[in-house]
């Protein structure tokens, strides 16, 4: 029962930064109030970028910067409807996601099913050696390191720094952040680019990571779970990390109790994570839980009403 | 005391507008206008809704740029072109509808409006700032209090922190008692006057002369868009004087209708609804309306004519108070039971709660008969009668530019008004509550909603006609009431009404 629950929990991380990775960009577009539902679309770029890199120059962690470069470019594309043309931030996320999914077919085919260089767990001396916890937190891929570090980061960044109370300014009164100097669009522009960056990283992950291997289809609808996991978490990018982790926990369950042998229907556990979504976003308003820091002004498009 | 006075520079001129004109799309706002206030004194900016006096100052603080017009400032010709470069110049206003961040504290507010311009760096920075400041010029304040869980007057108090800190010597209020209670008002002026005497130049846009009398040394008068009294020390005004300047001669009404009263056919008693930030909206008002006349509700806008209108036709719930339509107890019914007694409405806005613009002329004619007159066996509509209606409608109106299969969105004001009267003017009406039926409409599209309302009570219904423009209640109505703060302040025959009147009641009951 140990080594099930060690290989488990060690198998975790692995399922959860994908979608930590994902739902920190998108908390950072949010709190800027723009809501970017491209992730699906971003990380299916991403990750075939990444795979397609590697593959073409030999080097995982340069693949992982061009997913995350491939990233950054697509979502350019949508903060510049969003931002600059005003095209509804609902139609134009979805808009992405069909091209971020058509452009991998169209590229990524002939690399398909092409074993690439992936990047290893390291251990961390000492620290691994600790039973239980050794194995599940300090014997991990560099990404595990660097996303909860990133996460940090960013919750230090909106909650400490000028720089972050101009970018929530942004997403909770954009008027009165324009009053106070702070150019809107600029900042959600960036925002936008953060969050296509990480979104890009996170597909980078899945296919050099995680599988090492490109699939077609291979995100899975992890796009669409962060975007759930963001509001389960309430736009908090700590909070997030213990989000991801859950989720990625109850998809790390399925391959673990399918080895097991045990006789549980496949597709059901297949199921688990989505119902997890579809469970943890109904509870918080069944029971009328407190709406937490969303971003007033998320999804709307600011019109400065200035009348020159 | 609050920062240093610069001695020599007392009593001279601050701030200048001179000969400021300004049009948002073909129509002036400002014409050739102009504003000055000194050193030192607190100038009242007084003037109707419209007349211009928030356009001139956020003209001074560079919100607008004027199409024409000079703004000096010491004296100096100076171009201000946004207003961080107006409160780099040293000039700050606190708009009627505050411009913070609810969620965040008022350090964090403080930072980020003001943090690079006043060299502050951290919210601790911040936030002794604001403890600082406040406690110099007496505005007491949390810092770390989050602005949405403030009152409105504590959000004031931020706002006014928040342009001092950013280094204003000159202050514009605009229209800052409008949202207090008298005791917080009374406080208010106080600390004006304490922003004046140590040498600040301070603006106070209004429209109450109780506070040009008591509590500024000079006013500027404006209407429609012209400086109409300038620089005017308030000492032995004449308040009469004051009011028929800000109001202006009226054009006498066309065509008086003769009241012929009948029985009451709406009767409201004791009246209480509130208002959605909690307040009273309407409180304890009581009327009592007979066919045949038109009883004009006259009143500054946002003294509850909204939730008035709102609760008569059963869009608000009362909180207290009866309502009686043709004798019937309604203060419970639902908006079907009162049209269904023939009560009818037109909106102050007409998209947002009379029309529906993506729909056509008619199904939106047809849409308060759907289940009578309009339907058939089992739920269908019966269409061709609806467009016979419609077409009929459009010939009698005169709508212009419909037809019924029109989406409504795409008639002009005047039309879209005349196809919302259609509907509400029917055969059923017994009582019409109009409010503001005339807004944004052309002279001729008033003159036909005007005719209508007119035609309607002389064949025997009553209507309530809240409206405040002045002109148009005392050219129409039969009798004249006041509401202010939510409650009729006073009532004449319409022979008896004047402009002066009206506006002396509005502005010293606002």
């Amino acid at each position: 029962m140990t080594e099930f629950l060690v290989t488990w929990l060690a198998g975790t991380p692995s399922y959860a930064m994908p979608l930590l990775l994902a739902s920190l960009g998108l908390i950072l577009s949010e709190r800027a109030g723009v809501l970017n539902l491209s992730a699906e679309g971003i990380m299916a770029v991403g990750a075939m970028t990444a795979a397609v890199t590697t593959l073409l120059m030999g080097h995982p962690w340069l693949g992982l910067l061009a997913g995350a470069g491939a990233g950054i470019a697509l979502s350019a594309v949508f903060g510049l409807a969003v931002v600059v043309f005003r095209v509804d931030q609902i139609l134009a996320g979805l808009a992405t996601v069909a091209i971020g999914i058509g452009i991998t077919g169209v590229i990524g085919r002939p690399y398909v099913h092409q074993t690439v260089t992936g990047i290893d767990p390291v251990q961390l001396p000492v620290l691994s050696a600790i039973p239980v916890i050794g194995p599940v937190l300090f014997h991990q891929d560099p990404l595990f390191y660097l996303a909860v570090v990133l996460a940090l980061m960013a919750s230090w960044m909106l909650a400490r720094t000028r720089f972050g109370l101009r970018w929530r300014a942004v997403g909770e009164d954009p008027a009165a952040a324009d009053i106070a100097g702070v150019d809107v669009q600029v900042t959600q522009l960036l925002a936008v680019l953060a969050s296509g960056a990480l979104c890009g990283l996170a597909g980078g992950y899945l296919s050099v990571v995680s599988s090492q291997v490109w699939v077609e289809g291979m995100v899975a609808g992890r796009g669409w779970i962060a975007i759930g996991l963001v509001i389960f978490v309430r736009w908090s990018p700590v909070r997030a990390i213990f989000g991801a982790l859950l989720f990625g926990g109850a998809s790390a369950l399925t391959p673990r109790l399918l080895a097991t042998g045990a006789n549980v229907p496949v597709y059901l556990m297949m199921m688990l994570p989505y119902l997890l979504t579809i469970a943890v976003l109904a509870i918080p308003a069944m029971f009328k839980l407190g709406r937490g820091p969303e971003p007033e002004n998320l999804g709307t498009v600011y019109l400065r009403q200035d009348r020159r | 005391m609050i920062a240093v006075a610069v001695p020599d520079r007392e009593g001279g001129v601050a701030l200048a507008l001179h000969r400021v004109s300004k049009s948002f799309d073909g129509r002036k706002v400002l014409d050739d206008a102009r504003f000055a206030v000194r050193w030192g004194e607190v100038h009242a900016l007084l003037g109707e809704n419209g007349a211009g006096k928030s356009t001139i100052m956020n003209v001074a603080t560079g919100v607008y740029i004027a199409d024409t017009g000079v703004t000096e400032i010491d004296g100096v010709a100076t171009r201000i072109a946004s207003p961080i470069e107006a409160s780099r110049h040293g000039i700050g206003m606190v708009h009627q509808h505050f411009r913070l961040v609810n969620r965040f504290t008022v350090a964090e507010n403080i930072l980020l409006a003001a943090g690079p311009e006043a060299g502050i760096r951290n919210l601790d920075q911040a936030a002794r700032l604001v403890a600082a400041k406040g406690s110099e010029v007496g505005l007491g304040i949390d810092p770390a209090a989050r602005v949405c869980d403030l009152s409105v007057a504590e959000r004031q108090r931020v706002e006014i922190l928040k342009v001092l800190i950013l280094g204003a010597r000159i202050v514009i209020l605009d229209e800052p008692t409008a949202v207090l209670s008298d005791q917080e008002a009374t406080s208010l002026l106080r600390f004006t006057r304490g922003l004046a005497d140590t040498g600040h130049a301070v603006v106070l846009i209004t429209h109450k002369l109780r506070e040009v009398v008591g509590h500024s040394d000079r006013v500027t008068v404006m209407r429609g868009g012209r400086t109409v009294l300038a620089d005017c020390p308030t000492t032995g005004l004449d308040e009469a004087e004051l009011a028929r300047q800000m109001i202006g001669e009226r054009v006498a009404p066309l065509r008086h209708l003769e009241a012929h009263p009948g029985a009451p056919r709406l009767v409201v008693r004791d009246l209480t609804v509130a208002r959605a930030d909690g307040g009273k909206g309407v409180d304890g008002l009581s009327l009592e309306l007979r066919g045949g006349e038109i009883l004009g509700i006259a009143g500054v806008g946002g003294n509850g004519q909204q939730q008035l209108a709102d609760c008569l036709i059963g869009l608000a719930t009362a909180s207290r108070g009866e309502i009686q339509l043709m004798g019937r107890p309604v203060v419970a019914a639902s908006v079907a039971a009162r049209r269904g007694g023939g009560l009818r409405m037109i909106p102050s806005d007409r998209f947002a709660s009379g029309l529906i613009g993506d729909m056509s002329v008619a199904e939106n004619l047809a849409m308060t008969h759907l289940a009578g007159r309009y339907s058939r066996w089992k739920g269908f509509l019966a269409r061709g009668r609806m467009r016979r209606d419609a077409r009929a409608a459009i010939t009698t109106f005169n709508i212009a530019g419909a037809t019924p299969e029109r989406r409504a969105r795409l008639l002009s004001g005047g039309n879209a008004q005349k196809l919302l009267l259609s509907r509400e003017v029917d055969s059923e009406l017994t009582v019409l509550v109009a409010h503001s039926p005339t807004r944004g409409l052309d002279v001729k599209a008033c003159q036909f909603v005007h005719g209508a309302i007119q035609d309607s009570v002389a064949a025997g219904a009553a209507c309530l006609l809240i409206s405040d423009d002045l002109e148009e209640i005392l050219s129409l109505s039969t009798r004249i009431a006041v509401m202010s703060r939510g409650r009729l302040v006073g009532e004449f025959p319409a022979r008896e009404a004047t402009a002066e009147k009206l506006g002396l009641l509005m502005m010293n009951h606002a």
